[in-house]
């Protein structure tokens, strides 16, 4: 059976961004059923559908709902994480201009199973004009009754808030979104206390990625049964967006049950650009590690990409060809982390600058003999040293360069980069 | 300096920051949004007086203002051009010519980065990863994506700008 796509099914058609036209194509249907249940039976049918994290560490959401607190004491929030600044990543920002208002069904359904009554959607301040279609789609959802006083006549009370980020990285992660939030530089917090204790200003905080959001309607309308017939296995569950960019033909943001293979997403893609042959790809955003391409028909989903030594991440899918130098692109990957490090933490301050250092001798052609070495020294001073999770990521391409690519760095250092010669990152036919 | 000096936001803008006070349950929360209005206002860079006066408004230090004008990559203590270009070099605009595309423009613009161009029109800067990568490789002009761009289209899009 042809797989259907579920949250990309309104794509390409522009009325759907009103409440009417949302409804029309039968929307808004989740939240009316989860209004009819209890709070607690809505997070147990979250819980059952297997639903995981999709912004990167595939927490599973139902779980993490039920660690907010109980009782009125404190108000509780949820924050959409709307930042997607993972180098690859560009699935949310289709999904917040093509259908805005699934995801304010999301949130909704969200807020009603944890008892919060107030929502920001935290959205990177590149995209302005997705805020503007978001602030548009929110004004509609509160003149039709959606959101506001009274949601859908259930008496539960709803506001819903687009707030803009202002170009970190950094910001996507949880608790430097958190930090950006409340007016201060995103640099993210000591853990614990989590965020579902003490979160947004203080109190309880449910923080979720758009694309996790956008899937709750669909499990609230269709079932836990249905969702988990999609995907892998139980704990690979569900549609996914997969980011595709890099040496293929047609680059996009594809939807697949969670377990598509590499080899499956070129041929979506209409192959490779230029008729190019693969030589390797990151299956997970810029924090994963870069896979050779002998791993081409793996299922892409958390379980098997972790046990290949990299993740799925945020399912950015990062494609290049036998033409790419992957010293040069882990360089460029380096040069990224070591801007976006908040420089909190030693290890990640001045690992992410050495590293970048180091790679930048090598590709000067004065590499030394015992650099990849090197390299992997600092990583082993990065790993789980720090405050966030940023220097893992940053130690994802490093380590995979040194570990699964031995041969590439190996010829910058024994040639002083003269064997490297012929190797680019792009076609050059791209200059005519 | 006297009260009736020291720099403050002008009336619409506070209009508009009080328009958004119920929407948080802090008045530092205000500090983002306020700054993106006023950088619009100050013609996209947040000027001494700018930070002042946002701090004036927030009840916040100008020292705590600076420090969040510093941690952004869209907040500008320097002036820019009539037109900011942010072209994305980040590795999947790379592996499709991102670099050349930046060459092109340094080459056509005649100022490094960060520089303004002789006529005020325009600055620009390499930037990391714009969520847009199935466009690569691409570029911001102001508020809005650029996909596909080659170094001849890039000039020719700068050419276009008023
Ligand atoms: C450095 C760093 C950057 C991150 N960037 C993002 C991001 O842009 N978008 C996102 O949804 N999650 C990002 N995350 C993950 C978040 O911290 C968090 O796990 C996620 O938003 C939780 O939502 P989920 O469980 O629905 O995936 C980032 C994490 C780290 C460590
Ligand atoms: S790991 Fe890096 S980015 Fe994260 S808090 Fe520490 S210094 Fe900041
Ligand atoms: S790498 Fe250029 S938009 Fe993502």
């Amino acid at each position: 059976m042809a797989f259907e796509p579920v949250l990309l099914r309104n794509v390409g058609k522009p009325g759907v961004r009103q409440v009417a036209g949302y409804r029309e194509a039968g929307g808004y249907k989740g939240l009316e059923k989860a209004l009819g249940m209890e709070p607690d039976a809505v997070i147990e049918e979250v819980k059952a559908s297997g639903l995981r994290g999709r912004g990167g560490a595939g927490f599973p959401a139902g779980l993490k709902w039920s660690f907010i607190p109980k009782g009125n004491d404190k108000p509780k929030y949820l924050v959409c994480n709307a930042d997607e600044s993972e180098p690859g990543t560009f699935k949310d920002r289709i999904l917040m201009e093509q259908d805005p208002q699934q995801l304010i069904e999301g949130c909704a359904i969200c807020c009603w199973a944890v008892s919060a009554n107030t929502c920001y959607i935290y959205i990177r301040g590149e995209y302005v004009e997705q805020a503007e279609i978001l602030e548009e789609a929110i004004r509609d959802a509160y003149a039709n009754g959606i959101l506001g006083d009274d949601v859908m006549g259930s008496g539960f009370k709803l506001d819903m808030y687009v707030h803009r980020g202002a170009g970190a990285y950094i910001c996507g992660e949880e608790t430097g979104m958190l930090e950006s939030l409340e007016g201060r530089r995103g640099q993210p917090r000591i853990k614990p206390p989590f965020p579902a204790v003490v979160g947004a200003f203080g109190c309880p905080t449910v923080i979720n990625n758009v694309e996790t959001l956008c899937n709750v309607p669909h499990i609230l309308e269709r079932g836990a049964d249905w969702y988990k017939s999609i995907g892998t296995d139980e704990r690979n569950t569900g549609p996914k967006l997969y980011c595709v960019s890099g040496h293929v033909e047609k680059p996009g943001t594809y939807e697949f049950p969670i377990g598509v293979t590499m080899n499956q997403l070129i041929d979506t893609c209409g192959g490779m650009w230029r008729g190019a042959k693969l030589k390797a790809f990151i299956p997970g955003g810029a924090s994963a590690a870069i896979l050779p391409a002998k791993h081409a028909d793996l299922p892409l989903d958390f379980d098997q990409l972790a046990k290949a030594g990299s993740m799925l991440g945020s399912a950015a899918v990062i494609v290049m060809d036998e033409n790419t130098d992957i010293v040069r692109a882990v360089h460029r990957l380096a040069k990224f982390f070591n801007h976006e490090s908040c420089g909190q933490c030693t290890p990640c301050r001045e690992g992410t600058n050495w590293s970048e250092l180091v790679l930048k001798k090598i590709l000067a052609g004065k590499g030394n003999p015992g650099d990849a070495e090197l390299i992997l020294r600092i990583c082993r001073n990065m790993g789980g040293t720090t405050l966030c999770a940023l220097a893992d990521a940053a130690v994802g391409p490093l380590r995979s360069l040194v570990q699964n690519f031995p041969e590439e760095i190996a010829a910058w250092i024994d040639n002083g980069g003269a064997g490297a010669e012929p190797r680019r990152y792009f076609a050059e036919e791209v200059l005519v | 300096m006297s009260e009736a000096s020291e720099p403050r936001l002008p009336e619409e803008i506070r209009e508009a920051i009080d328009a958004l006070r119920p929407r948080y349950p802090t008045e530092e929360a205000l500090l983002l949004p306020a700054l993106h209005m006023a950088q619009r206002h100050w013609d996209g860079w947040l000027p001494d007086e700018a930070i002042a006066a946002v701090a004036h408004e927030l009840n916040l230090t100008p020292a705590k203002v600076y420090g969040v004008v510093t941690f952004y990559d869209l907040y500008h203590q320097n002036p820019v051009g009539r037109h900011r270009l942010r072209v994305c070099t980040n590795l999947p605009c790379a592996l499709r010519g991102a670099e050349e595309v930046l060459d092109s423009l340094r080459s056509h613009l005649q100022v490094d980065e960060d520089e303004v161009t002789a006529d005020g029109k325009c600055s620009f800067v390499h930037f990391e990863c714009l969520g847009a990568c199935e466009q690569a490789p691409m570029m911001m002009v102001d508020d809005d994506y650029h996909a596909h761009l080659t170094p001849e289209s890039v000039r020719r899009i700068v050419e276009e700008l008023d």
